[in-house]
Formats: C-alpha cells, structure tokens, sequence
C-alpha cells in the first residue's frame, strides 16, 4: 500500500484528520482494510544489522511490526532501540511497553524518546512475570499496570502533560494499543478488560495466541453487545505450531496461551507436523477474517518467521494489497 | 492468611455492606479526629487497620484500599499488583501465573464483584496508577478525611 502523500522513508506522513498518529497503521486502519501486523524478537545483539534482517523476512506482507519488550521476560535488545532503527528506513514498528522492568519515570521518558524516534504505535502491556524468564533473580516492577499505563501515555498525548501534571511542550503523537487474551480465565471478564482498556485509551488491540475460533466468537459476541465496535480495531494474534510437541510445551510454559486438544491431536497426527502447523494457521487466518468486528492478524510465528510471508500469501488476506516497505519500487527513495 | 482471604471473597456481599456501615461509622468521628490531629491518629489507626484487613485480606496496606471495587479480593496479592483486572497470563484452572499454586487474585475478585451489587460495574471503573507514597498509611483515616471535606 502506497499513500499519495508517501514522505521519504523515515519521515512521518501527515496526520490526517480524525487520526492521533502519523504513521501507517493507524491510515492502513482507518481505511478500513484488513491489517496484518507481526512481531519481530529483537536480538541478543548490539548488531543493529541484526535487526533489519528480521525486519526484511517481512518486506510486503506486514503493515507493522511490534518489537516486543523483554517477552516472557528474557533479556533482549529493548524494544525502544528496534523501533528507533526500523523508523529509520521507515518502517512502522509497535512499541511494546512492558511495567514489569521500569517505572513511570522510566516509562513515560521512554514514550517521548520513542515517539521522538518516529515511533507511531505503542502497545501498553502488564509483562510477563519475572519468573518465566532467564532472570528470575530480578525484581519485579509493576509500579503500573497496563490500564494505568494506558491511561498516563494518553494523558502525554492528549493532555500534554505527565502523571505529575508537569507540562510537556510537545506531545508525543501516537497510536496507542493494548492487548488481550480472550482465551484466559474469567472468560465472562475478558471483554469487560477490553472496555476497560479502551476507557483508558486504547485504540487497537492485539490479542494473544487464539486456536479456540468458538471461544473467540463468544467474545467478539460480548465485545460487540459493550458498544465496542467502532471503538477499537481488534486484531487477533495467531501463529503457525511447529509441532504437537511445540504446542503441548507452549501450552504448559508459555503464560496465557490455550490450545485446544482437538488441534495438538490434528498436528500429531500429521506426516510434515510443521507444515500441518502453518496449514491450520492458514485457516484460522481465513475464520477469523469472517468473525464481525474483527479489524486484522497479529501474526506470531517465534523462531519461525520466514513463514509468516507464505501464510499470509495463502490465507488471501492482503486481497492482492503490498503493504509499504523500504525498497519497494514504488517507493520514493530520495 | 490466604484461606480467611478465599473465605473472605466468599462473603464479599456481607462484607462489602458491613464495610459501608462502618464507614458512615468512622465519618461521625470526623471532628473528634480532627481535634486529636489525623496525624497523631495515624500509625495506632494504620496498626489495627493493618491486623484487621492483614487477617481478613492479607492486606499490604497499599494505602488506597479498593476492596469494594475488587470483590473483596485485595489486588495488591497479585504478584504484578494489577488494581485493573486479571493480566493474560490467568491459568486453565484459575491459578496464577507467577504463583501456581495460588488462585488468581482477580479471578477470586471478579466472583466477588457478583456477589455485590453494582461490583462488576465497580470492577470496570479504570483505576489509576497508585501512589506509592500512601504505603503503610491508613486508607481508612485518608477516607474519612476526604469524604469530610478536611484538607
């Protein structure tokens, strides 16, 4: 997708009316397409090349890329560092805020520095616990919550002022997520938390792992009886399993995620497991799509990334729609 | 103590009007408190609003109390203390997810909140970042002081 108003890579595009950001996704969005986002793991490197050569798996196929922050608290190059470089070549990075690691001073610095960067999207997580990561030693944070959080980066935004109630002389212009598990326990609070999160600020939504397509009916039902459409862009995380043997694992180590019986059987029981993985990832893609209210795919493929181009090819999603990347020949390079 | 904390949440409904009550209690003394000095009263309140709420929540004297709002389920148990809802990370059988062993907090709030009435409307209120400097103080004198007007 290419805007008549398309600046050199690294440049914002004009906010337009009605819009909170200058980037991408917000336009791709609004515009009422079906948006494909993925997530990029940022490295154990200080190798910034590192970085563009998880971003380029993508070329054409994702209209924005969260870099997540620390996910199930391992240590990794931070996310503020991705999104800043990928602005550079003018990609549209997430910018996922955890409270597990820092404070609101930490924090709220960090949305200003991100935005300064060129970072349009932020989405404001809780974190995951200390205890599922490679530093279990380390102390928890959590001096705010994904809500709170929300609530202080729109605050920045729109207020233009901290949590103190300090003046800010510029705001940071952005477009502000959160996310979800429709799959977790209580299921009848689940939709309640997204309303929540909205009341707070939030603007889109991405969602973890859903394998459960009768479960996510039912809250996208409860989501829609809340007043909800309209209101939010939901788009819903899916992922190809390498293997039933994958899956079991995520299901008992990976904090939230649920997979149904009926698909790690499916995925047991086939001869090339992975390609089984990606086919059932495929038409979860194609179900969601049908689901009213559902604006867009996250994406997760975790150590399996290059096959995120060739799902989202085959699911049809795009409907023929190259999202913008550097390089493109459309693009405007000077 | 974590089974009057479960049992607690069970009688959130009784508790929650008892709580009332007492409250409009504690506001008839707004005056007598005044005179003593709020700051005077302070750390004997806090001492016995600490054991009482310690025993029947496990109260962590956050200082900025939300029970009502919470089902009677102290949100400052759950280790990431979320004063929002239940984080992603809520396991199949309802446990937490830094702590297996322990029922979520927030799934014992919300079947507390239905138990009260208007307390899932109360659980969707968004609750702000709280303020760390309230720790350790007495979220009974702090009301008592607002609701009077006191500065």
């Amino acid at each position: 997708m290419r805007f008549d108003d398309e600046p050199v890579p690294g440049y914002p595009l004009p906010i337009l009316p009605g819009h909170t950001s200058p980037g991408r996704l917000e336009r791709v969005l609004r515009a009422g397409a079906f948006a494909v986002t993925t997530e990029l793991a940022p490295p154990d490197s200080a190798d910034p090349e590192e970085v563009y050569k998880r971003a380029r798996v993508f070329d054409g196929y994702a209209d924005a890329i969260n870099a997540t922050d620390g996910s199930g608290a391992n240590c990794h190059m931070s996310s503020l560092a991705v999104c800043a470089l990928l602005t550079r070549v003018g990609y549209a990075p997430v910018m996922q805020i955890s409270c597990r690691d820092k404070n609101r001073i930490a924090i709220q610095g960090d949305i200003l520095g991100g935005a300064a960067m060129g970072v349009c999207n932020m989405l404001c997580l809780t974190g995951d616990g200390v205890q599922a990561g490679d530093h279990p030693q380390a102390k928890p944070v959590f001096d705010l919550d994904c809500v709170s959080l929300l609530e202080i980066a729109r605050g920045l935004r729109d207020e233009h002022r901290f949590q103190s109630g300090r003046k800010i002389t510029y705001a940071p212009r952005v477009f502000l997520g959160a996310a979800e598990n429709p799959s977790a326990l209580p299921h009848e609070w689940r939709a309640r938390r997204l309303a929540k999160k909205v009341a707070a600020g939030a603007q889109f939504i991405q969602t973890q792992y859903c394998y459960d397509i009768p479960l996510l009916r039912s809250f996208m039902q409860q989501v829609e009886a809340l007043g909800l459409f309209g209101k939010v862009f939901i788009l819903i995380g899916v992922g190809p399993l390498r293997s039933a043997k994958t899956a079991e694992w995520m299901r008992a180590n990976v904090p939230g995620m649920h997979v149904p019986d009926a698909l790690i059987a499916r995925l047991a029981g086939a001869k090339d497991q992975a390609r089984e993985g990606r086919e059932i990832c495929v038409e979860l893609i194609q179900e969601v799509r049908e689901i009213p209210g559902i604006s867009g795919v996250h994406v997760m493929a975790y150590r399996q990334e290059e096959s995120v181009a060739e799902i989202i090819d085959r699911s049809g999603v795009l409907r023929g729609r190259v999202p913008w990347h550097p390089g493109r020949a459309d693009a405007k390079t000077s | 103590m974590y089974a009057v904390r479960l049992w607690s949440v069970r009688r959130a409904r009784g508790l929650n009007s008892f709580y009332r009550g007492f409250e409009a209690f504690l506001l008839r003394f707004h005056r007598l408190f005044a005179a003593i000095g709020y700051d005077r009263l302070e750390r004997p309140v806090a001492f016995v609003e600490k054991n009482v709420k310690g025993l029947l929540f496990d109260c962590r004297m956050c200082g900025q109390c939300v029970l009502s709002s919470t089902g009677m389920s102290c949100p400052m148990n759950c280790p990431k203390t979320l004063r929002n809802g239940p984080c992603g990370g809520v396991r199949a059988n309802g446990h937490c997810e830094v702590k297996p062993e322990m029922k979520c907090v927030w799934v014992e709030a919300f079947r507390g909140s239905q138990r009260i009435d208007g307390g899932v409307e109360a659980m969707s209120q968004v609750q702000f970042a709280v303020d760390q400097r309230q720790q350790g103080r007495s979220s009974w004198l702090r009301v008592v002081r607002e609701k009077s007007g006191a500065p």
